[in-house]
């Protein structure tokens, strides 16, 4: 009795390490059948970097309505939603105040001019991201090729650690079904929404880099925004950073913010 | 112990119920298969002749390729594919796939009820990124 | 031994049926909220961990506790323990099972929830935490279980049982320092970000968690033939004086850090909990409730005379659960969100329908506690006849 109910608990373990792995044995077959036959690759157009990075020239923007047309350019473009209930919004790049932007930096006594201009805040693809430290399923995470931090919207279980982890509130959770905050005439057919349950922010425009474009808020700056390669030296990123002082949002926590400001 | 009739009493109503679809197919509707899922194509799949793979594979294995395409777009920063016959796809779901088959109820939706599965593709790319209803 | 469970008095059953009853309810609110998304709570993209989230936490404290007589009866041979520390173990039960359906209600995409296991990511706290919780349950079922059987059978309990009773004791402080390095690792939220939050956690624990079990025995003894027995639940009023006092005196150096110090990050939070900020001040009473409650409890159970009398460590035993209660339940994680990483204050409530499956939640701990009970009180009784 006594060895047949040990027998059956190991048999059972094993089917079941047998079970476990049946999936991902599934799922390799077909590729591997036909492997040889399929290729991957990176569009020949596509515009690569070891780590892209952003530099914002604050002083070019002085009123709200001159950030508007980036802000409109990417949430139109991602089908992100708009909701009026304010505990359900979701953004990906946003203006907000100088002191919001960058709270432990304000000096008193500072030119008005700086402090009362809006910045344009977004996901900082930062080099050491706590949020992909955070992610239990390695839903976000940084890519390797080109340094962005990224989002698996098939992989996230809505856990919302990321939220938590992030020291520049760049994350949003879709509380509710995002279409329910979109115009379905307005909707971009060509990009992707996602679904209620599932934490979305900036990509740095993936799809367009992808295809030789430059971030939509980039192509929307009229030259504000400068985009490029941190690691290159001969970068444009990297000349306006030689010439110009710039400031990175909560750098002192060690995150390596990849997006800096011009004030 | 006289539990006997009432565990073979409840193994049988289990049986029962168990069996209760077979048993349904087999004595009140007959063994009558339900009709096979008959799929259109749209006039620009059948000038492509071929899918990205071919129309076996694609029928057996859409759903890994489909996955296999995602995580090397999403993972992988990959967004080229390129088959056994050296033609390039770009791997999107919405732009490529639903360009060809841009007639869903007829096309995805007969074979996915047939099969009774209810993917969630719909829920964020668009059926028909074109818009069209041919 | 589940058959004990199925015989009990008419108010027995009356107690079943009513929690089935809210379990009924509260599933229902959460197949809810699973059409909606989790848009029916009061989270923002600015408080985005609630009262679920909250409850959890307090729950990992509360199963953690319970090693408060493990540990004294298995290391020190403390022998009175040896009658209650099936009452510790499944209460841990009862309080991991919370905890588990807490994650589980908290998630916006729970079907999804085996990705932790099936992308297992050792840089994630989450993941250490999903580890320890299981293992802590699963070792309290085998424990509590196994020995209860062979108490029932009059005899020793196995060997085999022994080491795992030792890793039980690390684990269940483990839970609870794993709950905390979720919250005490993350850089920009200044009110986590210290080194003490994983011993203030396991001291409200073992406060906690022993003050509860206190009020457990006196209502078994109350409702049944089993008395847990003076000595023992005397003992565990004193732990309870000790850990409180622990709590509030981690509380103060927080204070003191903060305060003295002056580094806006970390006084910002506690501002907001304790005096408000820019006009916000939702938890102020609550805060200073909480404050009151553990100071009268402390008073209550370290005077002697007090916590000797079985009524006033009664009274004090409640007064400490309500008082941890708010202060991990409510102030911890919304004060961590509030202001947030760009020092807006956005503040959070829970909405009632959050609350409704919250209590559901509770209410299949408490019929899964009042079960693993019922059987453990059936066990002694059959024993001492």
């Amino acid at each position: 009795m006594k060895s047949s109910r040990r027998r059956f608990i190991k048999l059972a373990g094993i089917a079941a390490l047998g079970l476990g792995a049946q999936p991902a044995i599934k799922a390799i077959a077909p590729a591997a059948e036909h492997g040889s036959q399929m290729q991957f690759t990176q569009s020949p157009n596509a515009l690569t970097a070891k780590q892209w990075a952003m530099v914002i020239d604050a002083r070019r923007f002085k009123t709200p309505a001159d950030l508007e047309p980036m802000i409109e350019a990417c949430h139109k473009l991602h089908n992100v939603p708009h909701f009026t209930e304010k505990r359900h919004e979701i953004k990906w790049i946003w203006e907000t105040h100088y002191h919001n932007a960058f709270p432990n930096v304000p000096n008193r006594f500072i030119s008005e001019e700086t402090e009362e201009r809006p910045y344009l805040v977004l996901c900082n693809h930062c080099q050491n991201p706590p949020c992909v430290r955070a992610c239990p399923t390695q839903a976000t995470f940084k890519r390797a090729s080109d340094g962005i931090v990224m989002m698996d919207m098939h992989r996230c279980i809505g856990c919302r650690f990321c939220m938590a982890a992030c020291p520049y509130g760049s994350r949003s959770f879709n509380f509710v079904d995002p279409l329910k905050g979109l115009v379905e005439s307005e909707i971009n057919l060509k990009y992707p929404r996602r679904m209620k349950g599932v934490v979305e922010k900036c990509t740095f425009c993936v799809e367009r880099l992808a295809e030789g474009q430059m971030p939509a808020c980039v192509e929307a700056s009229n030259g504000a925004i400068v985009f490029g390669d941190l690691e290159d030296p001969e970068s444009e990123v990297r000349q306006v950073l030689r010439e110009n002082f710039t400031i990175r949002r909560k750098q002192n926590l060690g995150t390596e913010p990849c997006v800096y400001y011009i004030v | 112990m006289n539990d006997k009739k009432w565990i073979v009493l409840g193994l049988a109503v289990f049986l029962v119920l168990f069996l209760s679809p077979f048993l349904y197919n087999v004595l009140i509707k007959g063994a009558k298969a339900a009709p096979m899922p008959e799929v259109v194509l749209t006039e620009k799949a059948k000038a492509a002749k071929q899918c990205v793979m071919p129309t076996e594979f694609m029928r057996a294995n859409h759903m890994q390729l489909l996955d296999e395409w995602r995580l090397k777009v999403v993972r992988s920063g990959l967004r080229d594919f390129t088959n056994a016959e050296g033609k390039t796809f770009n791997m999107s779901l919405s732009n490529t796939c639903l360009d060809c088959h841009s007639n869903k109820a007829d096309f995805c939706d007969r074979c996915h009820n047939y099969a009774s599965v209810a993917p969630y593709c719909w829920d964020c790319h668009i059926q028909n990124p074109q818009g069209e209803t041919k | 031994m589940l058959e004990l469970a199925l015989k009990g008095s008419k108010a027995y059953w009356t107690w079943v049926v009513a929690l089935l009853g809210v379990i009924g309810a509260g599933f229902v609110l959460y197949l809810g909220q699973l059409q909606i998304g989790l848009g029916i709570t009061g989270m923002s993209r600015d408080v985005s961990w609630g009262f679920y989230i909250a409850n959890f936490t307090y729950l990992v404290g509360v199963a953690a506790g319970g090693v408060m007589v493990v540990l004294p009866y298995y290391l020190h041979d403390y022998k009175a323990y040896g009658k209650v520390t099936i009452l510790g173990e499944f209460l841990a039960i009862a309080a991991l099972v919370m905890c588990l359906l807490f994650i589980l209600v908290d998630l916006g995409q729970p079907m999804r929830g085996l990705n932790v296991f099936l992308y297992p990511t050792t840089n994630s706290v989450l993941f250490y935490d999903a580890l320890v919780l299981n293992g802590y349950l699963l070792i309290n079922l085998v424990v509590g279980w196994n020995v209860l059987e062979a108490e029932r059978n009059g005899v020793h309990y196995q060997k085999w049982l022994k080491p795992i009773i030792y890793i039980s004791i690390p684990f269940a402080v483990s839970i609870h320092t794993v709950t905390a390095f979720l919250y005490s690792g993350l850089p920009g939220r200044g009110f986590w970000l210290t080194a003490i939050l994983a011993p203030r956690f396991l001291s409200s624990a073992f406060a906690a968690g022993p003050a509860l079990l206190v009020l457990l025995c006196l209502f078994i003894r109350k409702t049944t033939k089993f008395d847990p027995g003076k000595e023992q639940i005397q003992s565990l009023g004193l732990t309870v004086a000790y850990a409180i006092c622990i709590n509030v005196f981690f509380f103060l150096c927080e204070i003191f850090v903060a305060f003295y110090s002056q580094i806006p990050e970390h006084m910002d939070h506690i501002k907001y909990l304790f005096v408000g900020l820019h006009g916000h001040g939702a938890l102020v009473p609550w805060m200073w409730t909480s404050m009151a409650l553990m100071v009268i409890g402390i008073i209550l159970t370290v005077n002697p005379g007090t916590r000797k009398n079985e009524t006033t460590l009664a009274v004090a035993c409640a007064l400490i659960i309500a008082g941890t209660w708010i202060d991990k339940g409510l102030g911890m994680i919304s004060g961590g969100f509030v202001p947030n990483p760009l020092h807006e204050v956005n503040e959070y409530a829970p909405t009632p329908w959050e609350i409704g499956i919250t209590v559901g939640v509770y209410a299949i701990g408490a019929l899964v506690l009042t079960i693993l009970y019922k059987m453990a009180v059936g066990v002694k009784e059959e024993v001492r006849a």
